[in-house]
């Protein structure tokens, strides 16, 4: 990789060199599988073939790598850039149109609307995460504390107060918001990587009292029984009297009203997050967001209020979160804390980065491909995570600002340029 | 009082293996200043091979004896010294002068590809083992409570000081163990003075997974049970282990892992089995918070 130019001799050289090493991590770990037999001892399988395909594999795409790198340069080609640039204007708006249409599309019947309202509720929880780890820099791998929160606060009070859904939302995000403050402040003097680390141990702390907690929260039983939403106080049943959806505006009784009605509440929810978060970005304090994300210690000298700036950030991904979760519990019915672990913090996260850390329209598509993509080919289920981190590192080894990351400045003095991901350093986060 | 003497021993061979895990994310923040959030399951290899190895060798009956366990040893090292290469060269090497957060969210995605890698090569089930080693030897018997010493524990105990002594001699007295703690103080002059930092680096790497394997081996001679999620937790607890010890400090590392043992074997034994991970997420809290530096750290300057 550090000659410009490689032979052919050289590069089979270097392939032969990563199939060893590949032959050598998936001798065992591949190779030989222990089983458990019906007796209870262990028993080795063995699986030559997979190890002899994946080192092929391996020689290929490293010779590949290795020729494509030293491939003799064209003078850069004419850019793509504008049309490119054009098109990515347009897709939002398509993509907002297509969302809002998918409901009375043709052949859409209740799996898709179903796969979308999950596809949103990621979305709305990549753009709440996006203000915390997109726009302010700080890393927060116990985001799904927040959504539990919202979940649990949902939960708890609709049963014990007998609160409706609309009164409880807000409810759900003022108290995810508080948390994000009560776990913000002890964390302000810490840096980027100890931070992540921290709100991991949060995120954990509170799974674990979710847990264990038998009394309030029903321990691993979770909590079952939690009201369906109503439309704004007419409930979804099949009777179809007048004091229903269905007999109030004189409609054949259908289950799919429900689900529409969810559909509608994650996109408007996601679509109030986003609104938010682009507003924000061009006030004062969002301002102060993407300056802290580029260097802490020239904010403090500049007089930025590091801490307030900070704890709106947190408090403000949390109230989102908390919101997604009061959805979640609503739309689920029924919740445990086997839906909030690390797991989920890594794949919202993970969504957030392929996105390229800030940009909404990112989050989007990438929660659209990971999420939605995945779910149509269900047999693949256990391969999704693997191909989640496969992706989030190659992303950051190849394209660190992620896949639609270019970094436009939302202030500039004179020309507004966008800023390759090349050119730009980054402070201490 | 006996009862305290026995969690005292528990705690101690606990502790010795995270011990062994937090030297290796301590030696690589050490080096590179990252918090290689993969080590946990690196650990998790190590025990994968280990199993791999036991079954093959001892099941299929070609060795026996203390000879089978150094060579399950040696096996689970070398093997797992190649993943821990090959995760630096893939994953972080490429991101070496990018922001500070790509490494880390490289590692976090690095960690989960090993797990789920794990998960489809080898099942999701646990796996349980025979116990190779038993018996032990009796120290004290206050009426019926008998304090025990099990020849397990000497295991992990022996082997843990046998193989921290390598390793202290290979940083205190080889040339690489010097150009090593060069490029933790200054990476940039030890390569114009001449070493190679991206070998030394890679290096750390191999040693670091290497005794991750150790620990992982004596996990699962001691608890008999794996499955693909363990390094999550190991790793995070190692990780406080560093940090309490002062991320950086190779002494440190080893005390940190001695006193996160001892912490939650006595706070399993006296207070409550289900919040034990509580009290090591809590700890790790308090001294990010209160004490960045450790017990044996140094402070950090931060500079512009």
């Amino acid at each position: 990789m550090s000659q410009p130019r490689k032979g052919m001799a050289a590069a089979l050289r270097d392939a032969a060199l990563a199939t060893a090493v590949a032959f050598g991590l998936f001798v065992i770990m591949v190779g030989l599988r222990t089983d458990v037999a019906p007796s209870g001892a262990l028993f080795l399988r063995t699986r030559w073939p997979d190890v002899a395909l994946l080192c092929g594999l391996v020689f290929a795409g490293r010779l590949v790598m290795s020729l494509w790198q030293a491939r003799p340069r064209a003078p850069a080609a004419p850019k793509l850039g504008g049309t490119m640039q054009r098109a990515g204007r347009a897709l939002g708006p398509a993509l907002l149109a297509a969302a809002l249409l998918l409901p009375f599309t043709p052949g859409i019947g209740r799996y898709e609307l179903d796969l979308g309202i999950l596809v949103l509720t990621y979305i709305m929880l990549g753009w709440g995460l996006n203000i915390v780890v997109g726009l302010a820099g700080l890393l927060d791998l116990g985001y799904v504390a927040f959504y539990a929160v919202g979940a649990y606060s949902y939960a708890l009070l609709a049963q014990a107060f007998g609160l409706g859904f609309w009164v409880c939302l807000p409810l759900a995000g003022i108290l995810a918001a508080f948390w994000g403050i009560l776990l913000g402040f002890p964390v302000l003097r810490l840096r980027g990587d100890y931070l992540a680390i921290v709100t991991l141990a949060f995120g954990e702390i509170i799974r674990i009292v979710l847990l264990n907690w038998t009394d309030l929260t029903g321990g691993p039983n979770g909590i079952g029984g939690i009201p369906r939403p109503s439309f704004f106080g007419l409930p979804f049943n099949m009777s179809g009297e007048p004091g229903t959806f269905a007999g109030f505006f004189g409609l054949e009784p259908d289950p799919v009203h429900r689900v529409i009605f969810l559909y509608y509440l994650i996109l408007a929810l996601a679509l109030l997050t986003n609104w938010v978060s682009v507003r924000l970005r061009r006030q004062p304090i969002g301002r102060a967001w993407e300056a802290l994300r580029e260097d802490e210690i020239a904010c403090r000298a500049l007089g930025i209020n590091v801490t307030t700036t900070k704890l709106t950030a947190f408090a403000l991904g949390a109230m989102f979160g908390g919101f997604a979760g009061a959805f979640f519990a609503t739309r689920q019915g029924f919740i445990s804390p086997e839906s909030f672990t690390f797991i989920e913090s890594a794949i919202i996260l993970a969504i957030v980065v392929l996105g390229g850390l800030g940009s909404q329209l990112g989050v989007a598509i990438a929660a659209l491909v990971m999420i939605g993509g995945f779910e149509l080919f269900r047999d693949l289920e256990e391969w999704r995570m693997l191909v989640f981190g496969t992706a989030m590192v190659v992303i950051m080894v190849v394209k660190p600002r992620g896949l639609v990351g270019s970094r436009t400045p939302t202030v500039a003095l004179g020309e507004r340029r966008a800023i390759g991901s090349e050119h730009v350093q980054e402070g201490r986060g | 009082m006996a009862y305290a003497l026995q969690q005292l021993i528990n705690g101690i061979s606990l502790g010795m293996i995270y011990g062994l895990i937090a030297v290796g994310y301590t030696m690589v923040y050490g080096i590179i200043g990252m918090i290689n959030f993969a080590h946990g399951d690196v650990f998790m290899i190590g025990a994968f091979i280990a199993l791999t190895a036991i079954v093959m060798l001892i099941g299929g009956g070609l060795l026996e004896g203390p000879a089978a366990i150094l060579l399950v040893l040696a096996i689970s090292m070398a093997f797992t010294a190649l993943y821990g290469w090959s995760v630096e060269r893939i994953a972080y090497r490429p991101l070496r002068g990018s922001f500070r957060l790509a490494p880390l969210i490289s590692a976090i995605g690095m960690s989960i590809v090993l797990q789920n890698f794990v998960q489809v090569s080898q099942g999701a089930r646990v796996k349980p083992t025979e116990p190779l080693v038993t018996g032990g030897i009796t120290l004290m018997r206050e009426g019926d409570f008998v304090v025990q010493l099990s020849n397990m524990q000497m295991l992990i105990i022996a082997t843990t000081l046998v193989v921290l002594a390598i390793f202290t001699w290979l940083v205190t007295r080889t040339s690489l163990g010097r150009a090593m703690r060069a490029c933790e103080q200054d990476r940039r002059m030890a390569s114009l003075l001449g070493i190679d930092t991206d070998r030394t680096i890679s290096l750390t790497f191999v040693i670091g997974a290497a005794l991750a394997a150790v620990a992982g081996t004596l996990y699962l001679l001691r608890y008999g049970v794996i499955d693909f999620y363990i390094g999550f937790l190991a790793g995070v607890k190692a990780f406080t282990a560093a940090v309490l010890g002062g991320i950086g400090s190779l002494p440190g590392a080893v005390l940190g892992g001695l006193l996160i043992g001892l912490i939650e074997t006595f706070w399993s034994a006296y207070f409550s089995v289900q919040y034990k991970d509580v009290a090591a997420f809590g700890i790790l809290v308090l001294v990010l918070i209160f004490m960045p530096t450790g017990l044996l750290g140094r402070q950090d300057v931060e500079k512009v």
